[in-house]
C-alpha cells in the first residue's frame, strides 16, 4: 500500500532537483576515495551546491517554444 | 497471437476515427474522436516506426556508454532514470507554441490543424527530436550548433548559431505580443500577471536564503501563492481604484513587458528566472494533465466546421492560403527546430542508456502532439463566431462592436453582441472582441471545459486561471530567452573584443542584454500599433524562423546519415527535410511577392505609402504609418535572409554528401569511441 506513494515521492523529488544535493553526495561516496582525495577537494556545502547548480543550468537554452 | 490482433483494433479504431473526423460534415463532432485518432495514430507510429528508426536506422547499442555514465560529474552530467529525464525533456520542449499555434490555425477549420499536427509529428517532429537525440548522445552531449561545425564545416556551425539567435528574437517578441494582448484593458489578468513576479522572487529568496535547495517545499509554497494570485486578481478587478492601477493600454503594457525583460535578463537567475521557472513547470504539467482528463471526462462536441472558406487566403487572424500557412502557423506541436536545441546539449547528459532514445525523443514530442490536439479541441469547442469575434483584430472587421458582429455573421459564423457581452461578463473581462493572440479565446475555450467538467461556477476563475497558466510561461520563455540570446551576443562579440566574452563582466551584461531586448521589443512595439493586430506578421514571421531551425537539425542528421553510409535510409530525415524547405520556401515566397496586401510585405508596405501619400489614412494612423512601412520591409528582407540561410545550409548538406559519396575528403564522423556500459540498471531504474 505505501510502496507507490514512496515511489511517487521519490519520482516527484527526483523530477523537481529536490534531492539533487543528496545525489551528489552519493555521487562521490560511490568513487570509493578516502575524504580529501577527491579531485574535487571538500564536498561543496549544500547552499553552494545548488549556487552552481543554478549558473550551470542556466547557461544554454534551456526553454523552448 | 493476442499481440496481432489488438495491433489490428487499433489500427481499425484508428483509421475508423481518422475517417470519422476527415468524412465528417455538418452536426457538431464529439471531441473523443480526436483524443481517440490521436491515440491510435501515436500508438502505432511509437510501436512500429520509432521502433524501427531506432533499431536499423540509428542501431542504438545499448552496451554502449551514454555521455552521463562516462562524464558523470555528479552535478551537470548525471545518470538519471528515464522516467525522469522524460519529465525533464517534456517540460523544456513544452511551452506556448503548441497552444497558440493550433488556436490560430483553428480559422480555417478543425481538419488541417489536426491532420499536421498528426502526420506532422509522427514523421517529422518526433522523427527529427529523436534523430537529435541520438547524435549528441553518441557526441558527449554536443550542441546543434557544435555538430553542425563538426560534420558539414564552419559554415553549417555559424547558419545554426545566427539561426537561433534570429528565432529567439522573433519569439520572445511574438510571445510578448500574446501576453500584452492578454492583458489589455483587463485589470484581472494583469493584476495576476504582475503578482507572478514577486511571488517568484519570494520562491527565489526561500530556495536562496532561507531553505537552501528545498525545491520542494518551496514550489508548494509558489504554486499556492500563485492560485492565490488568480483569486486577488479578482478581488482587485471588483475594486474602483485598484482597477484603475491595472487597466492599460497595450502599449503600455508592452513598455511594461520591455522593462520587465531587461531588469529579467539583469538580475541574477536566482532570484526571478529559476523560480518562476519551477512554478511554471509545475503548473504547466498539472494543468495539462487537468485538460486531458477534463476533456476524457466531458467529451465536449466541437462546433467548428471541418474546413472553413478561410482556405482560400482571405482569413481575418492571418492571411494565406491553406498551403502553405497552416504547416507555417502550427510549428510547435508538429515539428518544432527549437526541440533540436534541447535534444542537443541539454537532455543527454541525463541519459542512462541509448534504449530509451526512443522513448524520451520521440515519445516526448508525441505528448508534445498531444497537446497541440488538446488545443485544436479547446479552440474548436468554442462557437465558431465567438471564435472569429475573439481572434480577429479590429484592423479587419471593425472597432465597433455591431459592426464586428455584422461582419462575422455575414461570413457564415453567426454570433450577437449579446452573447459576446454576457460571455465576457462571465469570464469577469469587459470585453472579449478583438483579443488577438490565441491565448484569451484558448482561455475561454479550456475556461469552457474546466467549468463544465469541474464545476460551473466559478468561469471568470478558471479563465484567469488559464491566462496566469498560459503567462507564467510566456514569462520563463522571454526571461530564458533574453538570457540565451544575451549570451550568444556576449560570445560573438567576445571574438572581437574578448572583454565582451565574460559572461559577467557588468558593462558587457547590461549592454549586450539591452541590445537583445531592444531587438525583440522593437518587434514587439510594431505588433502592438499595428492596427492589425501583429500577430498576422509576426506568427508567420516566427513559424518561417522556427522551420528553418527544424531543416538546420535535419541537414545535420541527414548529412551524417550519408555519411555513416546509410544512403538507404536517408528518406527517414530527409523527407521531413524537403517537406520542410518546400512550405517554408513558398511561404517566404508568397510573404514576400504576393500582391495581396495581407500577405504580401512590399505589396502591404506599397498599398500604405499610396494611401498616406493620398491622404486616405485617417488622421490617428498617419504617424504611425511611416513606422509601418519600414517594418514591412525589415520583415520582408528577414524573411528573404531566413529563406537565403536555409537554402545555403541545404547546399553545404549536399556538397558535403556528394563528397563523400565521391569519394573526396569531407569533416569526419565525430562520434565519440564505444566504451561498454557498466552501469548496473536496477541503482538508476529504481
Amino acid at each position: 500500500m505505501l510502496k507507490p506513494i514512496k515511489i511517487f515521492w521519490r519520482g516527484l523529488r527526483r523530477l523537481s532537483g529536490d534531492d539533487a544535493y543528496e545525489r551528489y553526495l552519493e555521487h562521490r561516496a560511490r568513487r570509493h576515495r578516502p575524504e580529501g582525495t577527491h579531485p574535487g577537494g571538500e564536498p561543496l556545502s549544500k547552499a553552494e551546491f545548488f549556487r552552481r547548480r543554478l549558473e550551470d543550468k542556466w547557461d544554454g537554452v534551456k526553454r523552448c517554444c | 497471437m493476442l499481440h496481432y490482433l489488438i495491433w489490428i483494433f487499433i489500427g481499425g479504431l484508428g483509421a475508423t476515427a481518422l475517417g470519422g473526423i476527415a468524412l465528417h460534415r455538418g452536426e457538431a463532432i464529439n471531441a473523443i474522436w480526436f483524443i481517440t485518432a490521436a491515440f491510435c495514430v501515436y500508438a502505432i507510429a511509437y510501436r512500429f516506426y520509432a521502433a524501427w528508426v531506432a533499431a536499423t536506422v540509428l542501431a542504438v547499442d545499448e552496451t554502449r556508454a551514454t555521455p552521463a555514465e562516462r562524464l558523470d560529474n555528479g552535478r551537470d552530467f548525471v545518470p538519471t532514470n528515464k522516467w525522469i529525464v522524460f519529465g525533464h525533456h517534456f517540460a523544456a520542449i513544452a511551452g506556448p507554441g503548441p497552444l497558440v499555434g493550433p488556436t490560430l490555425a483553428a480559422q480555417f477549420g478543425y481538419l488541417p490543424g489536426t491532420l499536421w499536427i498528426l502526420i506532422g509529428a509522427v514523421l517529422g517532429g518526433c522523427v527529427q527530436d529523436m534523430v537529435t537525440l541520438f547524435l549528441s548522445t553518441r557526441r558527449d552531449a554536443r550542441s546543434l550548433g557544435q555538430m553542425a561545425r563538426d560534420e558539414l564545416g564552419p559554415f553549417g556551425g555559424t547558419a545554426a548559431l545566427i539561426g537561433t539567435f534570429a528565432i529567439m528574437i522573433i519569439l520572445i517578441a511574438v510571445l510578448g505580443l500574446v501576453v500584452v494582448n492578454a492583458m489589455k484593458h483587463s485589470p484581472w489578468g494583469t493584476s495576476t500577471v504582475a503578482l507572478t513576479i514577486p511571488i517568484a522572487m519570494i520562491v527565489g529568496f526561500y530556495m536562496r536564503n532561507f531553505r537552501p535547495g528545498q525545491v520542494l517545499e518551496a514550489s508548494v509554497l509558489g504554486v499556492f501563492l500563485l492560485l492565490l494570485s488568480v483569486v486577488a486578481g479578482g478581488f482587485i478587478d471588483r475594486d474602483e481604484t485598484l482597477r484603475g492601477w491595472f487597466d492599460h493600454e497595450g502599449l503600455t503594457l508592452a513598455f511594461g513587458v520591455i522593462a520587465y525583460g531587461f531588469a529579467a535578463a539583469i538580475l541574477p537567475v536566482w532570484l526571478l528566472l529559476a523560480p518562476r521557472d519551477y512554478l511554471s513547470t509545475f503548473i504547466k504539467l498539472g494543468t495539462i494533465f487537468l485538460l486531458a482528463v477534463a476533456i476524457i471526462i466531458l467529451r465536449p462536441d466541437v462546433n467548428m466546421p471541418a474546413l472553413t472558406p478561410f482556405i482560400d487566403g482571405a482569413g481575418p487572424i492571418f492571411g494565406g492560403k491553406l498551403f502553405p500557412f497552416v504547416f507555417i502557423t502550427i510549428a510547435c506541436g508538429a515539428i518544432s527546430g527549437f526541440h533540436s536545441l534541447i535534444a542537443s546539449g541539454t537532455t543527454p547528459k541525463l541519459l542512462t542508456n541509448e534504449h530509451d532514445i526512443r522513448m524520451i525523443g520521440y515519445g516526448g514530442m508525441l505528448l508534445e502532439s498531444f497537446v497541440a490536439i488538446m488545443a485544436i479541441v479547446a479552440a474548436t469547442v468554442l462557437d465558431p463566431g465567438v471564435y472569429f469575434a475573439i481572434n480577429s483584430p479590429a484592423g479587419i472587421v471593425g472597432a465597433d462592436a455591431a459592426a464586428a458582429v455584422a461582419k462575422i455573421s455575414s461570413w457564415g459564423f453567426p454570433v450577437s453582441v449579446e452573447t459576446m457581452q454576457s460571455l465576457a461578463a462571465q469570464m469577469g473581462e469587459a470585453t472579449l472582441f478583438a483579443r488577438t493572440g490565441g491565448a484569451p479565446s484558448l482561455a475561454v475555450g479550456m475556461a469552457s471545459i474546466f467549468g463544465s467538467a469541474f464545476g460551473d461556477g466559478m468561469l471568470a476563475l478558471w479563465y484567469h486561471f488559464a491566462i496566469m497558466f498560459e503567462a507564467i510561461f510566456i514569462l520563463t520563455t522571454l526571461d530564458a530567452g533574453t538570457r540565451v540570446g544575451r549570451f550568444m551576443l556576449q560570445d560573438m562579440l567576445g571574438n572581437v573584443w574578448p572583454r565582451f566574452g565574460q559572461t559577467s563582466w557588468t558593462p558587457s551584461v547590461i549592454l549586450t542584454s539591452a541590445v537583445v531586448v531592444a531587438g525583440w521589443g522593437y518587434f514587439l512595439y510594431i505588433g502592438v500599433i499595428d492596427p492589425n493586430g501583429g500577430v498576422n506578421i509576426l506568427w508567420p514571421l516566427f513559424g518561417i524562423a522556427n522551420q528553418m531551425l527544424a531543416a538546420i537539425a535535419l541537414c545535420v542528421a541527414s548529412g551524417i546519415l550519408i555519411k555513416c553510409g546509410k544512403l538507404k535510409y536517408i528518406w527517414v530525415t530527409g523527407l521531413p527535410l524537403v517537406w520542410l524547405v518546400t512550405i517554408t520556401s513558398s511561404a517566404a515566397w508568397e510573404k514576400i511577392v504576393s500582391a495581396d496586401t495581407r500577405i504580401g510585405f512590399f505589396a502591404a508596405a506599397e498599398d500604405l505609402s499610396g494611401k498616406l501619400n493620398a491622404g486616405l489614412l485617417p488622421a490617428d494612423r498617419v504617424g504611425i504609418a511611416p513606422q509601418l512601412i519600414f517594418n514591412l520591409h525589415l520583415d520582408a528582407w528577414l524573411t528573404l535572409f531566413f529563406v537565403g540561410i536555409l537554402w545555403l545550409i541545404v547546399l553545404d548538406m549536399l556538397r558535403v554528401s556528394y563528397r563523400h559519396l565521391a569519394g573526396k575528403t569531407v569533416p569526419p564522423l565525430s562520434e565519440a569511441p564505444h566504451v561498454p556500459r557498466r552501469l548496473v540498471e536496477s541503482w538508476v531504474r529504481d
